[in-house]
């Protein structure tokens, strides 16, 4: 057997600030050419595996390590984090902010220019990684000309130059749109074949990683270990979903029709699940038992409606393209779409922050043009994607209280307020907390309370969910409907296609600035060509019920959701 | 997008084509024969040069009217400051007086006084155009290697690409942060009163620096896991070599300092006296 490139051995880490381990008794050999997931929900330590990977633990995040570690046969205690570098190239999270080159070309090149390498040789080097990633066209370009996934690409070709061993990408696809993310590990997996070097994804989307085939999966809990197995038996063990991670929707769907998922089955991949006629005959039958279940929600009185809308940021774009659709009250509904399809631009016409060129947006059938951002805000209620990119107040009854102190109200009418909104948000035996003993988790309901203390007709969120494990989308996801229970209306943009399907009865879809579709979730995801044309991605349920015969596959995708909602609330409850 | 006073605007012109270390050498030189002398002949002549300069660059008046109209504000009210607190300043340096009229008890106008202002005014008129050209017409990708091949360090150098880089995401981020807090109550229209405005502008600057923190680390991370700072040297993607024309360019910059300089302190003043 060849030495591992990574070799953990009985090893432990504490951050100089904090107070306890964060890693304890990591036992990982990882060898040349595999493929490894290392998957577990936030605060599981799988991050900090990966700063120790890549050097960034000790040189950038100084603190006490027990055992042994050994990356490419070397000490990283011992070594500087360049050396570290040439081992383990490692791609970040973010594909903005890890850009640092003014052009692609320069941001490919930045390690060979660290590195001291001739111009006219570094020239070439660049060309055949950018080759490679398939961004040779792209030279020239500055980060704000690409998409996302391009800047991802970018990403990998900088760290590909220095031919490492290696390759570690954390959370590849939390910034990405489906369509995008599922090119991205397709590109990973090719660039896997062509350099032969070991690939370590952490991620806890677990279906979206394995659309291409991984050796093993790592699974962590608590700055431990506590899976390290084939993929194929991985999945085969009910473990994972105990650990905050979801399990691919198409083995939730065999489970609850009784279909026991072994290894035999080939649980890896959608495709190549061999399911005997036996198997989908359980699939059948539980799809006609389920046949009640499916969702009719009344139609209430309209809320909002755009007719006609247009916008360009410049005269010579068009950024939105005669939009119409309307909001009835009590909604909850998903706005898709591809990076860059107009979705954001749509809500901060709405907010009043940009005035449209021609078109109208009615509340209650009252056009909202002459109000100012301050007016409408009352009514219609903006979350940013961050719950950092708001809070401004120390003080989370401060923060919530900030909106009201504009409005000439009297102490107590806000004190009242703010105490009903804190209620609501399940925040209020936090009132006295600063902002900054919260969770991520928290913090974005404190951003939430404080757009629902000015009683907003609607809420629009951006990327409610984005970053975030299983366990805390769950918490947000269940929290919003709650309040959409009581009577708000919900309109989400989103690039969670899990979302979309189990929160949202309905979904607008858009591309390139028009709408192209305007109806059920269910329906956006098992229509092929709008899918395709969305970015989007279709559901594994969609393969699965084609795969087991059942011809509508759109009543299967609602049923499932139905299922799996009362069968969370059986289990809550 | 907002429109940006200042940026790198994209010609074909023999100016665009000159290195980034040409055009920093020859700025450079240029801003300190200007800011150096007060001699009336150099400035004319240097004002004639720019101006040749200009039109070759093929950036017109508009492109850069937004900072030149900045420019003009701040020169008028230099002007006004320097009348305001020495209206004799001129008499002092040209060691002579002809009153020509009177304001008001000492605010005396003295042809020496306005000769004075007129040099103030031909100087910034002489620095700006040419400040605003470098930047209009130097690639940024060429800024931090310029800097590092006239001996600047490549960290200091490549401080200067990075804010070039960051800027237009920051500003991205102000405005995102200033609309969402804006549709919270916050007023930062010209209404409210100045402390309650000051007020205002915390509740945008705090999310933002904390997100600039945060990016800050992000980069950090990214630049030190490709090896930023390993060698005391680096080789820059961007750079090219300098060939006949930047030779040229650098050979005029070297005669305007002679030139300026030599016939600046001829008689051993940087003024041009000809009051006497």
């Amino acid at each position: 057997m060849a030495q591992p490139i990574i070799s953990f051995k009985d090893y432990g880490f504490q951050y100089r600030a904090q107070a306890s381990p964060t890693l304890h008794h990591i036992n990982l050999d990882i060898y040349p050419g595999e493929k490894v997931l290392i998957a577990g929900a936030s605060g599981s330590g799988k991050s900090t595996v990966g700063s120790c990977i890549n050097g960034l633990i000790p040189y950038a995040y100084p603190g006490e390590s027990t055992g042994e570690l050994w990356v490419g046969g070397k000490d990283p205690k011992k070594e500087s984090i360049f050396t570290l570098s040439q081992i383990v190239g490692t791609v970040l999270q973010d594909t903005d902010g890890q850009f640092i080159g003014l052009t692609v070309g320069e941001d490919i090149a930045f390690a060979l220019e660290n590195d001291c390498i001739p111009q006219d040789e570094m020239k070439l080097t660049v060309e055949e990684t950018a080759k490679l990633v398939d961004i040779d066209h792209h030279l020239a370009y500055a980060p704000h000309e690409l998409s996302g996934g391009q800047k991802q690409r970018v990403s990998l070709a900088g760290v590909m130059v220095e031919h490492v061993q290696a390759l570690l990408f954390d959370e590849p696809l939390a910034n990405l749109d489906p369509a995008a993310g599922r090119v991205t590990i397709e590109l990973i997996d090719e660039v896997q074949k062509r350099t032969g070097a070991a690939v370590i994804i952490i991620e806890h989307r677990l279906e979206d990683v394995l659309w291409r085939s991984v050796d093993r999966i790592v699974l962590m809990n608590e700055g431990r270990i506590v899976a390290d197995m084939p993929t194929k038996a991985f999945l085969a063990d009910t473990k994972l979903l105990e650990h905050g991670i979801r399990e691919p929707l198409y083995l939730t769907a065999l489970r609850y029709a009784g279909v026991p998922i072994t290894e035999e089955l080939e649980p890896q991949h959608v495709n190549s699940l061999r399911l005997l006629e036996e198997h989908k005959g359980q699939v059948r039958a539980w799809y006609q038992k389920n046949e009640g279940l499916g969702r009719a929600k009344e139609q209430r009185r309209e809320l909002l409606s755009v007719e006609n809308l247009s916008f360009g940021y410049t005269s010579d774009v068009q950024n939105l393209k005669n939009i119409s659709f309307s909001i009835r009250e009590g909604e909850m509904v998903s706005i898709v779409g591809k990076n860059g399809a107009g979705k954001s631009t749509l809500a901060k016409l709405i907010c009043g922050f940009e005035k449209p060129t021609s078109g109208r947006i009615c509340l209650e059938g009252r056009d909202l043009l002459g109000d100012t951002i301050k007016e409408r805000a009352q009514r219609i209620g903006y979350v940013m994607q961050n719950p950092n990119q708001m809070i401004s107040k120390p003080m989370i009854w401060d923060e919530v209280e900030m909106a009201l102190l504009a409005g000439g109200m009297s102490a107590e009418e806000r004190r009242e307020r703010v105490e009903d909104t804190l209620k609501i948000c399940g925040l209020y035996p936090f009132r006295k907390w600063p902002v900054s003993a919260l969770s991520f988790g928290q913090k974005k309901r404190v951003t939430i309370a404080g757009i629902l203390v000015q009683q907003p007709r609607i809420i629009i969120l951006d990327e409610p969910t984005a970053g975030q494990d299983y366990h805390h989308y769950t918490e947000i996801m269940e929290f919003l409907k709650g309040l959409n229970e009581q009577g708000f209306t919900i309109i989400m943009i989103t690039h969670d296609m899990h979302l979309m399907l189990e929160y949202t009865p309905r979904a607008i879809a858009f591309c390139e600035g028009e709408l192209l579709a305007d109806t059920t979730a269910a329906h956006v995801l098992n229509d092929p060509a709008l899918v395709r044309r969305a970015n989007l991605k279709e559901t594994s349920l969609y393969t699965l019920s084609m795969a087991c015969g059942i011809e509508n596959p759109q009543a299967f995708t609602e049923r499932f959701i139905a299922y799996e909602e009362a069968h969370r609330q059986r289990q809550e409850g | 997008m907002a429109r940006v006073a200042l940026n790198y605007i994209k010609r074909q012109s023999p100016v665009h084509e000159l290195t980034g270390t040409t055009k920093l050498v020859f700025f450079l030189a240029w801003s300190i024969v200007s800011m150096v002398t007060f001699d009336t002949r150099v400035l004319v002549c240097m004002l004639a040069v720019g101006a040749v300069i200009f039109k070759v660059s093929k950036i017109t008046i508009r492109d850069i009217s937004v900072v030149l109209g900045l420019a003009a504000i701040f020169l008028l009210l230099n002007n006004l400051f320097i009348y305001l607190f020495t209206p004799e300043y001129g008499v002092e340096v040209y060691e002579s007086r002809d009153v020509l009229f009177t304001i008001v008890g000492r605010y005396t106008v003295t042809a020496q006084q306005l000769f004075y202002h007129l040099n103030i005014t031909l100087k910034v008129i002489c620095v700006v155009p040419i400040a605003l050209l470098f930047i209009a017409c130097t690639d940024p990708s060429e800024f931090a290697s310029s800097l590092a091949r006239i001996g600047v360090s490549y960290r200091a150098g490549y401080a200067v690409s990075l804010a070039l880089r960051y800027i237009p995401d920051v500003q991205r981020e102000y405005r995102n942060i200033s609309q969402a807090q804006q549709a919270r109550g916050i007023d930062l229209s010209g209404k409210d009163k100045l402390l309650t405005r000051l007020k205002n502008s915390v509740a945008i600057l705090l999310p933002l620096i904390m997100s600039s923190i945060n990016r800050i680390e992000v980069v950090s991370n990214a630049m030190e896991l490709r090896g930023f700072g390993k060698e005391k040297k680096r080789t820059w993607y961007m750079q090219r070599k300098l060939n006949r024309n930047d030779w040229l360019a650098i050979a005029l910059a070297a005669a305007i300092v002679a030139v300026g300089m030599t016939v600046t302190f001829w008689d051993g003043s940087r003024f041009y006296n000809p009051f006497l």
